[in-house]
């Protein structure tokens, strides 16, 4: 049947409204907005009023390279987990174990970056 | 299933399916623009809001041709934020610094509101409203995965604003939106956890059922809402929502006297227009999941589908286009209040440092949210799964 059609359709048609949003917004602004000379010194990165130093497509801080492994390996478990949440009371005292021995293992990963000083910022 | 056979009723002919294709593209459509609406309300009530409350006038100047002078109503500021501000922001240049990757730059903003707005869709904002023959259940898209589909929506909601702040090849954005993604991944597993205690309680990931699951009472008078199953998941949603909506006190992307303006340091007009939008609907947003959780989405305390039943034994029945209509008011008005007591936390507190940001999201808000999560668990198994 067109169960799936009929379901998903209000998505499409919300998606079609936000592009439609964010289209008329940008082009008022094109028609209606000022078209000043271009100049080199405009076109600098703003960085306070000083002469940018090159780009600033550089390295940054390893933390934040941790921080999203770390956010991978939580938010996989947390998808895995919704499933089970759902169908909790038809699995049982069993299911709940279970889920129990798997948020431990990867508690047991997270007590880990916590002693390495991985959550540590400062 | 119940639902599924009920859809298949109503397509029992191609004329079934076009009708209801148009009526799902109706409630798209109304779903949308209340949420551009208030949006704009939303941003009145932060102007005006935060004058109160730090003691200022606030907007009330802006007026058309003075007309609101000579008929001597006081000015609110309504016509500031509604009309001034917005032309202001268009009539600015359209501003791309010269090392930024243009394509990009102008997809981002795009990016960034688009799953905020699309999370609506699954939005209950009422229960059957019945027209003629047809039986319209008021909720968008009536997903049965829609707790799972919230959760992914909000996980892409990070791309707009990384990729902002990649784009403009500015180091203040590249710092606002590296900080932003950190912030967000982090913050983001509090709120799932969060949302599963929730779907472990109700049983289901279809928000529709979570609320119908929230009406009746408790000792013949108290509402069956959420929040007082799930206290503990309440304060996780609402402090991992603001923290996903990036405003004080978790503005550390945007914290102007750190790195400008953050991510969108480098955009101006329309586009910063979009971001800011994407600020004022994430507010909504948050406070529409938290109504639905927590406060019983559509309920209305002692409201049921044939009228009102009042602790006392009172009975008023209504039609089902009233109860429709009251419902529907009701769920808005929960969201307003919430989005209200978001802008009072967010002119209360003081700005966190990054460290203790981190340090509350994994060291406080995860461990007690697998902990919350395996006590509801717990209790639901024990309590012999209903």
């Amino acid at each position: 049947m067109n169960y799936g059609l009929t379901t998903w359709f209000p998505i499409a048609v919300t998606i079609g409204l936000v592009g439609l949003i964010v289209l008329t917004m940008v082009t008022i602004n094109r028609l209606i907005g000022p078209r000043p000379p271009h100049t080199s010194v405009k076109g600098e990165a703003f960085e306070c009023g000083n002469p940018p130093s090159g780009s600033a497509w550089g390295r940054f801080s390893v933390r934040f390279y941790l921080t999203a492994l770390l956010f991978l390996v939580f938010d996989v478990e947390v998808v895995f987990l919704y499933p089970w949440a759902a169908e909790l009371r038809s699995l049982g005292m069993f299911g709940f174990v279970e889920a129990l021995v798997y948020i431990a293992i990867l508690f047991v990963g997270l007590a880990y970056a916590w002693r390495r000083g991985v959550l540590d910022w400062s | 299933m119940r639902r599924r056979a009920h859809t298949q009723s109503l397509l029992a002919s191609d004329s079934g399916v076009t009708i209801e294709l148009v009526i799902g593209a109706i409630k798209a459509v109304v779903i949308v623009l209340l949420v551009l609406g208030l949006t704009t309300l939303m941003l009145w009530f932060e102007r005006k809001g935060s004058a109160l409350i730090q003691d200022r006038i606030g907007a009330n100047r802006a007026d058309i041709f003075g007309l609101g002078k000579r008929l001597g109503m006081p000015n609110f500021g309504v016509i500031n934020t509604v009309l001034a501000d917005p032309i202001k922001m268009f009539t600015k240049e359209d501003f791309v610094p010269d090392g930024a990757d243009r394509f990009l730059h102008g997809l981002a903003p795009f990016l960034a509101l688009f799953p905020v707005i699309i999370t609506f869709a699954v939005a209950p904002m009422g229960d059957i409203l019945k027209i003629g023959k047809y039986q319209i259940d008021l909720q968008p898209a009536n997903l049965d995965v829609a707790a799972l589909y919230v959760l992914a929506t909000i996980g892409i909601g990070v791309y707009g604003i990384a990729l902002g702040g990649w784009a403009s090849n500015n180091r203040w954005a590249l710092l606002g939106g590296i900080r932003a993604s950190a912030q967000m991944i982090s913050y983001e597993i509090a709120m799932g956890l969060a949302i599963i205690a929730v779907v472990v309680t109700y049983g289901t990931l279809d928000l529709q059922q979570m609320c119908r699951a929230q009406g009746g009472v408790w000792f013949g008078f108290l509402p069956r809402w959420g929040i007082l199953l799930q206290p503990v998941s309440f304060l996780l949603l609402l402090i991992s929502g603001m923290a996903e909506s990036k405003r004080v006190p978790f503005d550390l992307p945007e914290g102007e006297s750190e790195l400008v303006a953050g991510y969108f340091t480098e955009y101006s007009g329309g586009k910063q227009a979009v971001f800011m939008m994407t600020d004022f609907a994430e507010v909504l947003l948050v406070a529409v999941l938290i109504t639905v959780f927590f406060f019983g989405g559509w309920q209305v305390p002692w409201l049921y589908r044939d009228g009102f039943h009042f602790p006392g034994g009172a009975a008023w029945p209504l039609p089902n286009l009233v109860v429709a209509i009251l419902q529907f008011a009701a769920f808005w008005i929960k969201v307003i209040i919430l989005s209200c007591l978001q802008i009072l936390i967010r002119w209360t507190l003081p700005r966190l440092r990054y460290d203790q940001l981190m340090r509350l999201g994994w060291k406080g808000l995860v461990p007690l949210g697998l902990l919350n999560l395996v006590a509801t668990a717990f209790v639901v198994v024990a309590a012999g799964g209903k």
